[in-house]
């Protein structure tokens, strides 16, 4: 799409409404790439000792605190979990209301670690840009890499993922919404679309109802 | 929302939306860089018509670390005293390009004019008798933090000269509306010659009010503007107003005691009682950063105000 609207979720209230178009993870799947992942983690970095797993919010926390749990089990490591909230650091201050979304916490010193930064779905790559912007206020890493579960495609910044838990081709105006257990009752994830009603399109209403935290 | 001029613009609704954006600046304010990018290109002018140590320097430290960049107008070294105008002065500051103003006035409703001259977002810093809504939203903010969300029945005595004070006002409707009952005490000459409307109750006697009260709100006695005797001398309304040791002790033990500051310590409060460990004065300083950057946050970062 080459002049794609400014991103934003219906009002699933509005005019317009979602309608789930696949499920492309089960519980299972999205276990296994939790593991998978975690695997790769410590492979990369030859161990798990100076690794920091750092989660955005919302649902980026969660994606840290499942994976810190995997490194441990397999690993024997207790991996420090953190969490980000880039929301003082985005570039969209100044277009929509942006609100923060939970409180700060780094483990200690960033300084000289190996800071993963773990967020659920990679759309446009802004969120990225601004975490990494966060971290660096804290100390100077190492190393900062990004693991996501799903790589939705549609950046609009040169950043990619070091970890990946699936790579799902989407259209702009469609919604990756990941789904955890502690949050949503059950762990999955779909895709939706939006059926315009009779004025209500993608991209009209404001985006504080984001429901799958998707940039 | 595009300007704070007082309490009512904000509602219960938009104090704790303040309050909770304001508990992510204070965890801001404590790290070792201690500043976000927030208000980057943005100019916020500070301009005071009155004394100010605290209130100033809380704008510009707020300012300062949501990146935002800061001018400061302040009345004694400028061109007033070449006899320009508040209107000509404000306009000249609008055409350097800035997004809100920062106002303390003597003269009520100040910041109300100036917001309907011009385009930037105006916030009122105290005006007058009128309001000083930041005070009483960081009042708020450090009871929260003590006391959490729970302000119904919370027992409120707001002690001294009620009359000319800007914070008083703020503060009656600022607790109330988040389900606080406010009582006023001090003298009759000192209190508002109309209190119809308020949803406060009113004593003339501290000692009567002590033991009931969750929080003392201790005010400033305004010796600049005390041109009319309302009170015989400092020493008559010291005792009998006066925030003593001996009154402290009728005080609940898990009370606090608040004081807008600056304090005339041996007038409307004793030297040893700012220093009690009821007393979360200096907490209501550092908390002022941390609200102010909400306010400032709210007002410039919600996308509704100037186009950037």
């Amino acid at each position: 799409m080459r002049n794609p609207p400014a991103w934003s979720a219906p009002d699933p209230t509005g005019p317009g409404h979602w309608l789930l178009r696949a499920r492309v993870f089960e519980a299972d799947d999205l276990k296994r790439a939790v593991i998978r992942i975690a695997h790769e983690i410590v492979e990369r970095n030859h161990g798990a000792d100076d690794v920091v797993l750092v989660g955005l919010y919302t649902r980026g926390v969660t994606v840290a605190h499942r994976l810190a749990a995997a490194i441990a089990s397999f690993e024997g490591v207790e991996v420090p979990v953190g969490t980000l909230d880039v929301s003082f650091y985005r570039d969209d201050i100044a277009v929509r209301r942006v609100s923060p979304l939970g409180p700060t916490q780094l483990p200690g010193d960033v300084k000289d670690s190996v800071v993963v930064l773990c967020d659920d779905v990679l759309f446009t790559g802004r969120t990225i840009r601004a975490a990494m912007d966060a971290v660096v206020d804290f100390g100077r890493p190492r190393a900062v890499q990004l693991a996501v579960l799903v790589d939705r495609g549609h950046r609009e910044l040169p950043i990619r993922a070091d970890y990946v838990g699936k790579n799902l081709p989407t259209k702009w105006d469609e919604d990756v919404r990941v789904h955890f257990e502690e949050i949503d009752g059950d762990d999955g994830i779909e895709i939706w679309e939006c059926v315009p009603g009779d004025e209500g399109a993608p991209g009209t209403d404001d985006a504080d109802t984001d429901p799958g935290g998707a940039t | 929302m595009k300007h704070l001029l007082g309490i009512d613009d904000l509602g219960a609704e938009g104090i704790g939306e303040v309050l909770r954006l304001a508990d992510s600046f204070l965890e801001v304010t404590r790290r070792d860089i201690p500043k976000v990018p927030a208000l980057r290109g943005k100019t916020v002018v500070s301009m005071f018509y009155e004394d100010s140590t605290r209130t100033r320097l809380s704008f510009e430290t707020a300012a300062k670390r949501l990146s935002a960049d800061t001018m400061t107008f302040s009345a004694g070294s400028s061109s007033l005293r070449k006899g320009e105008s508040l209107l000509d002065t404000v306009r000249t500051v609008e055409a350097m390009g800035i997004d809100a103003i920062v106002v303390r006035h003597k003269s009520s409703g100040v910041p109300q004019r100036i917001a309907g001259w011009i385009d930037a977002s105006i916030v009122n810093a105290g005006d007058g008798w009128h309001e000083h809504p930041t005070q009483a939203l960081l009042d708020a903010f450090t009871l929260r933090r003590h006391r959490g969300d729970s302000f119904a029945g919370m027992k409120v005595a707001i002690v001294g000269d009620v009359k000319h004070s800007r914070v008083a006002r703020s503060n009656v409707k600022a607790l109330s509306a988040l389900g606080a009952e406010v009582t006023l005490v001090g003298p009759p000459t000192l209190m508002p010659p109309n209190l119809e409307g308020w949803p406060v109750k009113i004593s003339y006697d501290l000692d009567v009010v002590l033991p009931t009260t969750d929080v003392l709100y201790v005010l400033r006695i305004q010796r600049e503007r005390q041109q009319e005797a309302l009170f015989p001398s400092l020493r008559e309304y010291a005792a009998r107003y006066g925030v003593t040791s001996e009154r402290l002790a009728r005080l609940p033990a898990d009370a606090l005691i608040m004081h807008p500051g600056p304090t005339n310590r041996g007038v409307e409060i004793d030297a040893l009682v700012a220093d009690d460990p009821r007393s979360v004065i200096n907490e209501q300083v550092a908390n002022g950063v941390a609200v102010r950057m909400a306010v400032l946050y709210m007002l410039l970062g919600s996308g509704e105000g100037r186009a950037a």
